[in-house]
């Protein structure tokens, strides 16, 4: 245990208060940490002191519930540069060049300032990427809130809406894909999860280390303030609420940019010997967090630090969350260039201290010592919790068989009223706030199953997307968390797309409910297993807990954030039909999807809202979906293939209605003999196969002539593969089962339908 | 002398307020039904230093010209105090 | 043809605009920085969309006094040619360079799409290429594209054959008056459009229609540059 003796001049006079006063309660730590801390330091820790270790060991920075779950995630492979641990994960791309990437929440703000909280998210996950020595090229945002019905929901969606786009818009880096869903259990807890993408060679890698002593530290970007102090506890807090609004930081994009431009211009001087961004517990984790990776020392005198307000202490200037500033540690004597590069973008630079080799994170103000501290007390010696986990009762109380439907119910009204579900429908009215398309390299825009961005001088392009089903997760954790990476990796390959790595955003919530704690535990488990299959790494990644309101947990959601990579961006594949005559093609267990049922469907949630939970999720094979996903990037390498279609939300009608309006073609199609047998089926089949979203299933086209060439693709596979119909030119969708249609709907009926569910409501 | 401008901005009589057209119908919706018409508009506060009331005055219509305003579009009045 | 692209603090299409320029006419492009104080031998002049100084105030309205919108000024009156995208429109019109102004769009909120515009006038350095009353498909993205002149400008606009570009009927995405996407000065070198020309020059981007205006102006700087040679 490291022992330290105190400076004699560090201020100790509040310790005693901070003691008997028990005011570290009101920092949120506890007695017991309170005495580990005493132990740690050997020493009763000042007003000061006690305020840093309360935010190091919140649950926000030190991970003290998940640390322990998030160790089982595999993280390592040949294409991984740089794994969990820094700002953001890299993964190579080939030729030189790599891609950083990492997701992150901000859903406490955004449940107090929707615009603010949201656009300070983005804020921060872009400074996480460019921190790295990237330009960030790509920004997607995984949403959740209640349903649309609710005014405050509507205030919610519409302003974190235009804070991402206010945020993104401004600072050029185009938003190009993400998703958002609605569900009541999201209506007092939103979630805002921001994904950004940015591209390097691998010359320009920069990590957060402050190392070499004697290196000055500097304090970049804007002046401090003392806006959200506190916020790492805060988001660890059980109900946001009940704080003051007084954490909420505010936004400044303009400021970003520059700040962006300043620092990819220092970073490729060379000269930088590390760079952190001051997220949550700004000065005070950036600090600790560079000085822990190098296994150095940092002296800072806050004295230096340029304050925005006036008589500002160190407590208030080490636990400011101050938005767009950054600490970096240069080489010796190159301080004048970072100086002379800031004045360039109208930004400051200025030393704040110095690099040491003892270890201490060590405060000063006006020449005494405010603080002193061993880092590895702050970063290695944080709690790491054993919670208990117990299998919520519920999970056994699940029925196997879905619920009878009456039968003769007319299946295109069904098909209309699933494609204006808000979670279905088009997110137009969403990402038509956004800049898509600045930088112009996004060949698919948001809207399809993985965004596209190119990779400029080169071929290639990236495959982007954002992922994850609370319901099914809530359903059954592990399967939920397979399903989860399932989802992602499949809608990576069906832009023609290798996946390579993955960024998660772990949503729970209250970890001292066993039952939420069994929640994040199974589904991390599931996550873990998927990654390995699919070899697809976890490189970085942020767990949000205590996402609860008025006692009631959000869903468990763990959200995806994936990227692959497509070699040649000729060989780009769309979800859109793309001609007349082209032969649609199921590839997929059919037979399965008839019998799997619809438990954790949103067909089941359209028709029983109240008994929705109540019915088992099917079983998911990740054998079958490894196979389907690697027979997909085949067929998708060979050129066979003119269009693919994942099947996920709404089932296989809503896949298809979708490829249908994007491509403005109709389809008639015939769903005979999928049981391999020529029979009608039963009803519950019929739902089952059509808006069932239990197996694996991907939609693809193909030119008349191909159906050799596929077969034998998919038998080289083990994957079943059935040609369903063709598209036609008649702007009409029909589908049948041997002589009775069921479907029999105009485009301009399921477009109305989807186009326009989310603009109706909010014209409320 | 020290001054303090109180500027507010507003959009010409001429020129269509969207912003405004929101608000009014946002409270018309909350039962505000007396609410005929709303301006959505700026409001500055600048302080400077000038020999004179009349000299602030001069200052802050040159700004307000130069670059405060688009005239175009916008108008404005404003209030001088001394500091 | 020596083409600028003026950068000032929060311009974030100007790299855009340089790769457009320089794939639709392989002619020589250079970055400028907006404190640049000789600009006299470019002879296109882009001010490129983006944030410049945040948008504060008004959008453009901070950028119109950089040292480098004096060099814009003086290529205006030397009959260059001087492009404003998007934020480079609203910084024109804030100038001066150009009538009328842009406000909020009618909806409040950003739009990001594809847009349809008709080619209201190709007897213009910029749209020679395009067939008047031709329909084109080029991008938006502008939060305040909202165009409005007065009853008096906007006769002018009309009889000098100002308006380049409108809004397809029934498509106008912003609320401007006339469907207004683009303008040109009087002398006819200076265009702003909202309209983002330089984010449609390949079908991968969902359209190609904006290359041709980069190549008008190329033609025609060659026309001129090639009767002074002679």
């Amino acid at each position: 245990m490291p022992q330290s003796s105190p400076s004699q001049h560090v201020a100790l006079a509040s310790a005693r208060t901070v003691k008997e006063e028990k005011i570290y309660r009101t920092f949120g730590l506890t007695d017991a940490e309170y005495e580990h801390i005493v132990e740690l330091l050997g020493r009763e820790p000042n007003y000061v002191e006690a305020g840093i270790f309360s935010v190091m060991w919140s649950e926000h920075c030190s991970y003290k519930s998940s640390r322990k779950v998030l160790r089982r995630f595999p993280t390592r492979g040949p294409q991984v540069l740089q794994g969990p641990g820094e700002n953001a994960g890299i993964v190579d791309i080939g030729d030189g060049m790599a891609v950083a990437f990492k997701i992150e929440s901000h859903n406490h703000p955004t449940a107090i300032e929707p615009y603010q909280g949201a656009a300070t998210g983005v804020g921060g996950i872009i400074r996480d990427v460019f921190t790295m020595g990237a330009r960030p090229i790509a920004l997607l945002n995984s949403l959740r809130f209640g349903e649309l019905d609710d005014a405050h929901t509507r205030y919610l969606f519409a302003e974190s809406v235009a804070g991402i786009g206010g945020y993104g818009n401004c600072i050029g880096i185009p938003t190009v894909g993400g998703e958002v869903v609605f569900d009541n259990r999201y209506q007092h807890n939103p979630l805002v999860n921001a994904m950004c993408v940015g591209l390097m060679t691998h010359e320009e890698i920069a990590t957060g280390s402050a190392s070499g002593v004697g290196n000055p530290v500097l304090i970049v970007g804007t002046r401090t303030g003392r806006d959200g102090i506190h916020g790492a506890t805060f988001a660890s807090a059980e109900d946001p609420h009940a704080k003051e609004r007084s954490a909420v930081q505010v936004g400044d994009p303009f400021m970003e940019k520059l700040l962006l431009e300043a620092c990819l211009e220092l970073i490729a001087t060379g000269k930088v010997v590390g760079i952190q961004d001051m997220g949550a517990a700004g000065l005070t984790s950036s600090s600790a967090e560079m000085a822990s990776r190098a296994g150095s020392g940092l002296t800072i005198d806050v004295t230096l630090v340029p304050c925005r307000e006036t008589e500002m202490n160190s407590y208030e200037i080490m636990l400011s969350e101050s938005q767009e500033r950054m600490l970096v540690v240069m080489q010796q004597g190159e301080e004048d260039l970072a100086k002379q590069i800031f004045e360039k973008w109208d930004l400051q630079a200025t030393v704040i201290g110095r690099v040491t080799t003892d270890g201490m994170l060590r405060v000063l103000e006006k020449g005494i010592v405010a603080a002193e501290i061993p880092v590895s007390a702050l970063v290695d010696e944080a709690p790491v919790l054993d919670r208990l986990a117990l299998r919520p009762a519920y999970l056994d109380e699940l029925d196997e068989n879905g619920p009878l439907f009456v039968e003769s119910e007319d299946f295109a009204e069904q098909l209309y009223a699933l494609l204006a579900r808000p979670t279905i429908a088009s997110k137009e009215w969403v990402y038509d706030q956004y800049d898509s398309m600045v930088r112009t390299e996004t060949f698919v825009r948001p809207g399809s199953d993985a965004a596209v961005v190119g990779i400029p001088g080169t071929q290639k392009a990236i495959a982007i997307v954002t992922d994850g089903n609370g319901r099914h997760v809530y359903l059954d954790p592990y399967t939920g968390g397979v399903r989860a990476v399932a989802e992602a990796a499949r809608n990576i390959v069906c832009s023609g797309a290798q996946p390579l790595a993955v960024t998660d955003c772990l949503n729970y919530g209250n970890p001292e409910k066993p039952e939420i704690f069994y929640q994040l535990e199974r589904s991390a488990d599931g996550l873990s297993v998927a990654c390995e299959a699919f070899k697809t790494p976890v490189i970085s990644g942020n767990v949000s807990l205590y996402n609860e309101s008025h006692g009631v947990d959000i869903y468990p959601t763990p959200v995806i954030g994936m990227v692959g990579l497509l070699e040649d961006r000729d060989q780009l594949i769309t979800s859109d039909w793309k001609a007349d005559g082209d032969e649609i093609y199921v590839l997929g267990d059919l037979e399965r999807a008839q019998k799997a049922g619809l438990g954790g469907s949103e067909y089941l949630f359209v028709k029983q809202p109240e008994q929705a939970l109540h019915y088992r999720l099917p079983e998911f094979d990740l054998k079958a979906e490894v196979a389907l996903q690697a027979c997909m990037l085949s067929l998708a390498k060979q050129g066979l293939v003119q269009s693919a279609h994942d099947v996920s939300d709404g089932g296989l009608l809503v896949a298809l209605a979708e490829s249908a309006i994007a491509g403005n073609l109709g389809a008639n199609i015939h769903l005979d003999a999928v049981s391999g047998v020529e029979r009608s089926l039963q009803y519950r089949e019929v739902l089952s196969l059509m808006f069932g979203e239990g197996v694996g299933l991907i939609v693809i086209t193909a030119k008349v002539g191909m159906t050799e060439a596929l077969e034998r693709a998919a038998r080289a596979h083990e994957v079943p593969i059935r040609r369903i119909g063709n598209v036609s030119v008649s702007p009409v969708v029909r589908v049948s089962i041997l002589d009775r249609l069921y479907i029999h709907a105009p485009i301009e009926r399921l477009q109305v339908a989807w186009r326009g569910a989310i603009a109706s409501w909010m014209r409320r | 002398m020290d001054f303090l401008a109180k500027i507010y901005i507003t959009l010409k009589e001429s020129v269509l307020d969207p912003q405004g057209t929101a608000v009014t119908h946002a409270l018309h919706t909350l039962h505000y039904r007396t609410v005929s018409d709303v301006r959505v508009g700026k409001y500055m506060e600048v302080t400077l230093s000038a020999a004179s009331t009349e000299e602030a005055s001069t200052l802050i219509r040159g700004m307000c010209d130069d670059l405060l305003t688009n005239p175009v579009i916008e108008k404005y009045t404003y209030e001088l105090v001394e500091a | 043809m020596k083409c600028a692209v003026i950068q000032f603090p929060g311009s974030n299409c100007d790299v855009d605009a340089l790769k457009a320029i320089e794939e639709t006419t392989s002619q020589p492009v250079d970055l400028v920085w907006h404190t640049a104080r000789d600009l006299s031998s470019y002879d296109l002049i882009v001010v490129p969309g983006g944030f410049s100084y945040g948008d504060y105030l008004r959008a453009g309205a901070i950028a119109k006094f950089a040292p480098a919108m004096k060099e814009v000024e003086k290529a205006a009156a030397d009959g260059r040619f001087v492009l404003g995208i998007c934020n480079g429109f609203q910084v024109l019109t804030e100038s001066g360079l150009l009538e009328g102004a842009l406000r909020r769009n009618d909806s409040l909120q950003f739009r990001c799409e594809m847009t349809e515009l008709v080619v209201a006038n190709h007897h213009t350095a910029f749209t020679r290429h395009y067939a008047v009353g031709e329909r084109i498909v080029i991008p938006i993205a502008h939060g305040e594209g909202n165009y409005y002149a007065d009853e008096q400008t906007l006769k002018k606009l009309k009889k000098h054959g100002q308006i380049v570009f409108r809004y397809a009927k029934e498509h106008n995405p912003n609320g401007s008056v006339d469907d207004i996407a683009g303008i040109v000065n009087e002398r006819g070198n200076v265009l702003g459009m909202m309209p983002h020309p330089e984010r449609a020059i390949h079908s991968r981007l969902g359209s190609a229609d904006g290359r041709r205006l980069f190549t008008s102006i190329l033609e025609v700087w060659g026309e001129t540059h090639a009767a002074i040679q002679s």
